[in-house]
């Protein structure tokens, strides 16, 4: 049973760290949008 | 009598005389998968190098897996002992060294980052958020493979069953990554099972996506792509490399090798020189270590190891990772959906399971069926790429909460 809610843990956790990681990388795709705005070349 | 006692021996010297029932299912099965991948087309480009590595690892006596062999050597003048090596083992134990010390998967990363198109996913950075709901899979199968400690005869400890876990990234080379470092004795089966299921999403994914979806939903078309500018695409790699290695060391050497690979691919634009390095990284260096990585981790399907309740419960465990993974990209595309007002086609959620570009074309076509002029494709390559990275990242996860 501890093993269980070890498990648990682990993926509260890691679900949570993935979304940290990839918020900050929104973020930084969103400024970089900003900062570097395109102009008329197309992707 | 000498002439039998002679022909008795030479069959001694024969793997035939030494082959065992597990190793003839395994020839088996090699024969099944090259089969698939030549006939059927499931994922040639790897289950062929790894049927055929399976292949070799079951043939008796050959020795291909062999460990060098060392005798300690003593200097009768100095007394200091030197080891001296009196064989040098097999081929494929060489070769598995690539695995082993977790090289060849980054390698493969670094072809994958040198052929993808980031654009997508940087007109779109809401699609990186279905990258990373889609390795909810990952997680749930971590928790099942641990649930089936209560069954008897089944077990896995934390290690192994993120290793199980990560299938569900699919993601081929970081589930190879992972397991090498966390449950080097299950790489054979989780293999065989990643590349398995990579090569079925298109069978997999479509019941899933179209029951939890609507007719209308799957009907959505999504506006148009904004376009890039030059500087992003550069600026996009160097900055990702930064974040991820201070954020999550562990993942590093994987994301770090995908984005120097787009990083050459946006740069030889730029120089042309630089175009070398790009082919180089998405062909010639990418088919060699694809050679090397199917064959070595095909020749870990050991019979005795491969033959077991285990093997079973971690293909069992690998369909549920996927089908997970994109059951939850597609219900966080349908959350997506209804806060943007109906600007967001749910079917592209399916795509963050990575399977880079099979899911997004999965994407697409269901997404045709429902609404024939519907154009989903480059709209899916966002959350298609974002699965790469999420996947990544999801290793970097359970590389620090396993403590290795």
């Amino acid at each position: 049973m501890d093993v269980f809610f070890e498990s648990i843990k682990v993926m509260g956790l890691g679900m949570l760290g993935i979304f940290i990681v990839i918020s900050v990388f929104y973020a930084m795709i969103v400024l970089l949008g900003k900062v570097f705005p395109a102009k008329g070349n197309n992707l | 009598m000498s002439l039998v006692n002679a022909l008795y021996d030479f069959f001694l010297t024969m793997g035939f005389s030494a082959i065992t029932w597990q190793e003839i299912v395994m020839l088996l099965i090699s024969f099944v998968l090259i089969y698939l991948a030549l006939v059927k087309g499931f994922e040639p480009l790897l289950l062929l190098p790894i049927a055929f590595g399976m292949l070799l690892a079951n043939l008796p006596l050959a020795g291909l897996n062999a460990e060098p062999i060392y005798e300690i050597v003593t200097n009768p003048i100095t007394g200091e002992h030197t080891h001296k090596m009196v064989d040098s083992g097999g081929l494929l134990y060489w070769l598995y060294r690539g695995v082993k010390l977790g090289i060849y998967p980054p390698l493969i990363f670094l072809g994958v980052g040198a052929m993808t198109d980031f654009g997508p996913l940087i007109a779109n950075p809401r699609s990186i958020l279905l990258g990373a709901a889609a390795q909810f899979g990952i997680f749930t199968t971590f928790i099942g493979a641990l649930a089936l400690n209560f069954v008897p005869g089944l077990g896995f400890t934390i290690p192994e069953a993120a290793s199980i876990g990560i299938i569900g990234g699919a993601d081929g080379p970081t589930a190879i990554y992972i397991t090498a470092k966390l449950a080097p004795h299950l790489l054979g089966p989780i293999a065989v099972a990643a590349y398995s299921y990579m090569a079925l999403v298109p069978l997999i994914q479509p019941p899933i996506m179209k029951a939890l979806t609507t007719k209308e939903e799957r009907e959505i078309v999504m506006e148009q792509l904004r376009p890039v500018s030059k500087l992003e695409r550069i600026v996009f790699p160097v900055l990702v490399t930064v974040v991820v290695s201070l954020v999550l060391p562990a993942a590093a050497s994987l994301v770090g090798m995908l984005m120097l690979g787009n990083l050459l691919r946006e740069a030889a634009t730029m120089q042309s020189t630089l175009n070398r390095l790009m082919k180089t990284a998405e062909g010639e260096l990418m088919n060699i270590v694809v050679i090397f990585l199917g064959t070595t981790v095909g020749a870990t399907a050991n019979g005795e190891l491969f033959l077991s309740p285990s093997t079973l419960a971690i293909i069992f465990l690998g369909l549920a990772a996927f089908s997970v993974g994109t059951a939850t990209g597609v219900v966080f595309g349908k959350v997506m959906s209804k806060m943007t007002g109906g600007k967001v086609n749910p079917l592209i959620g399916s795509a963050g399971v990575s399977a880079v570009p099979m899911a997004a074309r999965v994407s697409q076509r269901v997404g045709q069926e429902a609404n024939p002029s519907n154009f989903l494709l480059m709209h899916a390559m966002g959350p298609n790429v974002a699965g790469v990275i999420g996947s990544a990242v999801a290793a970097g996860v359970l590389l620090s909460m396993c403590n290795i």
